[in-house]
């Protein structure tokens, strides 16, 4: 059995063979050795140069995904744009402050990496997602008050979302590699979320005993107002409506009675954070009343 | 079901891994497939480890198997220390130690019974554990160190293992993606009690180049050699587990 003689043979009738060895999986494996060499790092087309080797030729999917993860990641930057320059944000505390810094740097980078991947694939990122200038105006105070109308209360609910967005549409990149940077970058959202919890003093993870968990932004479905089309996206149609965070049945298994040992639907909520298809996260009772000039 | 089939293959332990391809290469038909690519030398009889169990078993299965074991790791970390809590403790830390347990044996529960639907199959030895004794888990700092340092582990590994499943059914991924974000806010949450401000500090996301601002992620790999001396003396091969790992 000598498989030098099998591929010889091989490219005799298919002179690509060795090209197709050169799976997508074998590229991303040689990106995370590059990575850890710091090379990959000095070099910004190589991402894009990247996907574009791993996906040409597959359907635009994984573009109009990521075009969405951009339209979200640029939204989230303004508003963080927006509370930096604020009147509130130079009276709070240096550790608030430094808090909001690191969360804007990550939405900084998420929104360069996701628009080099998405010119890696030959398109047009999405530009000019915005935070409303008069919902901005309406957060009156930095985190003292009722939740709805300060800065941090309302970035929990961003980041909230943002973790149930990413979900949302992680089973449209299954197969591809680019499921690993969704999830990285989906990962990192929940680190923020955790942290602007803990600086409202809320638990970190979605619980019956939030001061927000009435928002529709822990619920599902679709009200009015809702522009998945916004922006040029290419979306999914919304069928039913997703799971809400107060979900205690996962895999058809009852979590709080059908493990065993009682949990609280407390306990049982917290321990998944639930997925929300594009046009709930859009819908007006969420992002789409914020999102706008 | 198919995929269950596979659970008692990981859990018998009289071959060893080398002795049951010894013993694979008896039949005459694999004899005659492997004379085609192999020398004929036979390999010196291994003495077979007790403690060596069988690999973790292929494909989504192993994943699973993966998962679990993690979920063991975390959950007994935080189920001693919310059990025992070190006398620094604050009231916020213990409030937040019983969230930790109950989610990750909830984590943990759950995952075994996708492994064993009907809970009749022991999945592990019986005298199987995560060892706690290298851990110092009696002091505010020691117990906050062990368990930030397996809630960044978990949440590292989630985006690397997720896409290596492959069968059409969805609902073990979609688990596991929801139990992700979750590891994600564990491991903040203890990162803030240890040294506040620290959520998502540069030792945890990439901060240059094109990748910046993503997650460091482990393999499994890696995160399997961290847990074996907590393991021992079991030892776990995932020499079966889905590439790349």
């Amino acid at each position: 059995m000598d498989f030098f003689k099998i591929i010889d043979q091989l490219s005799e009738v298919d002179a690509d063979v060795l090209g197709r060895f050169d799976s997508r999986r074998a590229v991303f494996g040689s990106l995370g050795t590059a990575a850890k060499r710091s090379a990959l790092a000095a070099a910004p087309l190589f991402l894009g140069a990247l996907f574009q080797k791993a996906y040409a030729g597959t359907t635009a999917t994984p573009v109009e995904v990521l075009q969405y993860a951009l339209a979200l990641e640029l939204f989230e930057q303004d508003f963080y744009k927006k509370v930096q320059a604020s009147a509130q944000y130079t009276t709070a505390s240096a550790a608030d402050k430094a808090a909001i810094d690191q969360i804007k740097r990550h939405e900084d980078a998420h929104a360069t990496l996701l628009a080099g991947a998405i010119r890696g694939l030959g398109a047009v990122p999405v530009t000019g997602v915005t935070f409303k200038q008069a919902a901005f105006a309406g957060l009156v105070t930095f985190k003292t008050g009722p939740a709805a109308t300060t800065q941090l209360g309302v970035a929990q609910l961003l980041e909230d979302t943002g973790v149930r967005a990413y979900k949302g549409r992680a089973g449209e990149l299954l197969g591809t590699d680019l499921l690993t940077v969704a999830l990285q970058i989906h990962s990192v959202e929940g680190r923020h979320a955790a942290k602007i919890r803990g600086m409202r003093g809320q638990r970190a993870w979605v619980n019956p005993a939030d001061d927000l968990a009435a928002h529709p932004v822990y619920t599902s479905g679709v009200t009015a107002g809702s522009t998945p089309g916004a922006f040029g996206l290419v979306v999914p149609p919304y069928t039913a409506a997703s799971p809400r965070e107060d979900n205690t049945v996962q895999s058809n298994v009852p979590i709080t009675t059908g493990l065993g040992t009682p949990y609280t639907a407390a306990d049982a909520q917290a321990s998944f954070d639930e997925f929300l298809q594009v046009a709930e996260v859009l819908d007006n009772s969420r992002a789409g009343i914020f999102i706008g000039a | 079901m198919s995929d269950h089939n596979l659970l008692p293959a990981w859990r018998e332990q009289s071959l060893g891994r080398r002795v049951f391809l010894r013993v694979s290469a008896a039949s005459a038909a694999t004899v005659a497939l492997v004379a085609a690519g192999c020398t004929t030398t036979t390999p010196e009889p291994v003495k077979v480890d007790p403690y060596l169990l069988s690999p973790l078993p292929a494909g989504d299965v192993g994943l699973f198997y993966f998962a679990y074991l993690l979920a063991i790791a975390k959950a007994t970390i935080f189920q001693k220390v919310a059990d025992a809590p070190p006398t620094d403790f604050t009231a916020t830390d213990r409030a937040v130690f019983t969230d930790l347990r109950d989610h990750e044996v909830i984590h943990r529960e759950l995952l075994r019974r996708f492994l064993d639907p009907k809970g009749e199959v022991a999945l592990l030895p019986a005298d199987f554990a995560f060892s706690l004794t290298s851990l110092s888990l009696t002091t505010r700092a020691g117990a906050l160190a062990a368990a930030q340092q397996f809630a960044d582990l978990a949440a590292a590994v989630y985006p690397t293992v997720l896409p290596l499943f492959s069968s059409a059914n969805l609902l073990p991924r979609t688990l596991l993606l929801k139990m992700s974000s979750v590891h994600a806010r564990h491991a903040a949450t203890l990162r803030n009690l240890r040294t506040p401000g620290t959520f998502a500090a540069d030792d945890v996301v990439l901060t240059t180049g094109v990748l910046a601002g993503q997650l460091r992620t482990k393999t499994p790999l890696e995160v399997l050699a961290v847990l074996a001396p907590f393991f021992a003396p079991y030892v776990i091969s995932a020499g079966n587990l889905p590439l790349p790992i």
